[in-house]
């Protein structure tokens, strides 16, 4: 936080043409180098304490395995990031027009809302195994349970954000005898924008976790299955590739969203 | 309309005569042209905790393209009063005429300025100058030639494409002042339009409103607890005090138009400054 800050006032001051929260390679040298030496370390630590493979692998043995397995482990990957992409769509085109019939029918609102806000304590994950139980061990179940872990997010964001129009906007916007189309397209919806990117960021990471979830209970392929099969067998190595894909996947995701963010709502980014 | 005389007062008992006179002269053509006429307004508000008297038998006649600014201290029903002329709350008794019709939703012909600005962030400043005329659907190629006029006309050309997050709240509130005006309402509502502005750029802002107001007339509706910046903007001040809410004294400001910055230094100027003060009750 405050480094943004700092690298923020040095950018205004030398060139005020360079856009701010610039990705830069100076900033990121320094936990790089610290992943690096971890990751030493950790080689280390694996030969001279003669860990076993199956126990702990070295990352040169993690690496190993991505060259070996990486058709298998692509293969995988494809499958969860289908099964997150599709039940995090799901979730949007259920979740925002929901969020908007509550917030313009207060009828809606009293019944819906305090239910939505109750089902979202409920863990999503103790559902899985129904899904699996009801519609088996396909790809649904699983986006499914993406869709679950998504929802709630984006529902409650999106309602907060419709709900956030400053009162002196209502005013001019009502002096005006603006009409519901109106005030939702030029002013509710615009509004809400930024607040539903926190709630979609929220989601996406939750999705991954959701779809991994949904795997683990029943499976024949995703990441989370790969996971589980080859620790089952000892092919720890495998494993832990597996569980790398994953965190990439889901850093670059969220970072998509990010982006995503940036174009959509330029003026709520930086603030 | 006797805008343009100076009249030296001796005293403040004099001044008082002056002004009334001012007042039945300036009564008799006038009638006709009353723009806002306010009867017996009342307004409670209910809470939770209670019944708040915001307005209390507000009488109150506004003349076509006159200046009116509405001092008090906070909680008198200033924004009441302003938000009742703009239909936004319905008073509970007591009735509002606007052009000789009675007030019962909010009109087109009024145009409204906030202490803040409220700018859109995703609007281009030009697009927030637009945004009335856009909601009126009026035709927008007019509407962009007369936002372009109002931008240049408070310094503001050159700015049209940027957003409101790169403006300083001088000129947000500028651009806000176009935005009020875009649609040609002939009646401007403020409601302390320049209160959260440092004291510099709120002067500047008030010569620059009176310049608009002497280039296309229009009704004003000034609202503020600046009590230098009333008497210096108005025709006429109107004091209001708190608990309850209601009008306690009207004061003719007869200070020579174009009005400038240096007539704070006028001796009818601290008179008029006295007495405001002496009305609502604090100096
Ligand atoms: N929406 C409201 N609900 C309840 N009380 C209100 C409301 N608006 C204003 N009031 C009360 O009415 C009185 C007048 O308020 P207001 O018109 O805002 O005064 P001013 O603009 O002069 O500061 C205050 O006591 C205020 O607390
Ligand atoms: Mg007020």
């Amino acid at each position: 936080m405050t480094e943004q800050t700092i690298s923020q006032i040095d950018t205004d001051i030398e060139d005020e043409v360079i856009p701010e929260g610039r990705w830069s390679i100076k900033d990121s040298i320094a936990p790089l180098l610290t992943f690096a030496v971890l990751l030493l370390i950790w080689e280390g630590c694996a030969i001279y304490l003669a860990i076993p493979t199956w126990l702990l692998p070295a990352p040169s043995e993690i690496a190993k395995a991505f060259i070996e397995w990486h058709g298998e482990l692509w293969r995988h990957t494809l499958v969860t990031l289908w099964e997150t992409l599709a039940g995090f769509a799901l979730a949007i085109a259920l979740a925002i027009p929901l969020a908007v019939l509550v917030v313009y029918s207060p009828f809606l609102r009293k019944c819906i809302y305090p239910l939505l806000l109750g089902l979202q304590s409920v863990p999503k994950v103790a559902i899985a195994p129904l899904l699996a139980l009801w519609i088996g061990f396909g790809v649904l179940p699983k986006i499914l349970v993406v869709f679950l872990v998504c929802f709630f997010p984006i529902v409650v964001a999106t309602a907060t954000g419709l709900s956030s129009v400053q009162p002196a906007v209502m005013d001019l916007i009502r002096s005006l005898s603006a009409n519901q189309l109106q005030t939702f397209v030029k002013i509710r919806f615009p509004t809400a924008m930024p607040h539903i990117f926190v709630g979609l960021k929220i989601a996406i990471t939750f999705a991954v976790i959701g779809a991994v979830i949904g795997e683990f209970v029943g499976a024949e392929s995703g990441l989370g299955y790969l996971i589980l099969a080859s620790s089952s067998q000892a092919r720890t190595p495998v494993a832990f590739a597996a569980l790398v894909v994953l965190t990439i996947m889901s850093i670059v995701l969220y970072y998509a969203m990010e982006f995503i963010e940036k174009l959509a709502v330029p003026w709520a980014v930086g603030e | 309309m006797g805008k343009s005389q100076t009249v030296s007062f001796s005293s403040r008992e004099s001044l008082m005569e002056e002004s009334n006179k001012f007042l039945q002269e300036r009564k008799r053509p006038e009638r006709p042209t009353d723009k806002v006429v306010i009867e017996k307004l009342h307004k409670t508000y209910l809470t939770s905790s209670g019944r708040t008297v915001a307005l209390q038998d507000v009488n109150l006649t506004i003349g076509k393209d006159e200046f009116v600014a509405l001092v008090g201290p906070s909680g008198c029903g200033k924004s009441t009063l302003l938000r009742a002329i703009s239909a936004l709350i319905k008073p509970s008794k007591g009735k509002i005429l606007i052009d000789g019709t009675p007030v019962s939703s909010p009109s087109n012909q009024v145009g409204i300025v906030f202490q803040q600005a409220v700018l859109l962030p995703w609007r281009t400043v030009l697009d927030n100058v637009l945004l009335p005329a856009e909601i009126l659907r009026l035709n927008l190629v007019k509407a962009r030639a007369r936002a372009r006029d109002l931008l240049n006309m408070v310094g503001l050309s050159g700015f049209e494409a940027r957003y409101p997050g790169e403006l300083s709240g001088g000129m947000q509130q500028r651009a806000a002042i176009c935005r009020a005006l875009i649609h040609n309402p002939s009646m401007l509502l403020m409601d302390e339009p320049f209160a959260a502005l440092d004291a510099l750029t709120r002067e500047e802002l008030g010569l620059e409103l009176l310049r608009i107001w002497a280039a296309e007339k229009k009704t004003i509706v000034f609202v503020t607890h600046n009590i230098s910046e009333a008497i210096l903007l108005a025709d006429r001040v109107v004091a209001m005090s708190p608990r309850p809410g209601r009008i306690s004294e009207i004061i003719s400001v007869d200070l020579p138009r174009p009005r400038a910055l240096d007539m704070e230094f006028l001796p009818e100027f601290k008179s008029y400054s006295d007495r405001v003060r002496a009305v609502i009750g604090h100096s």
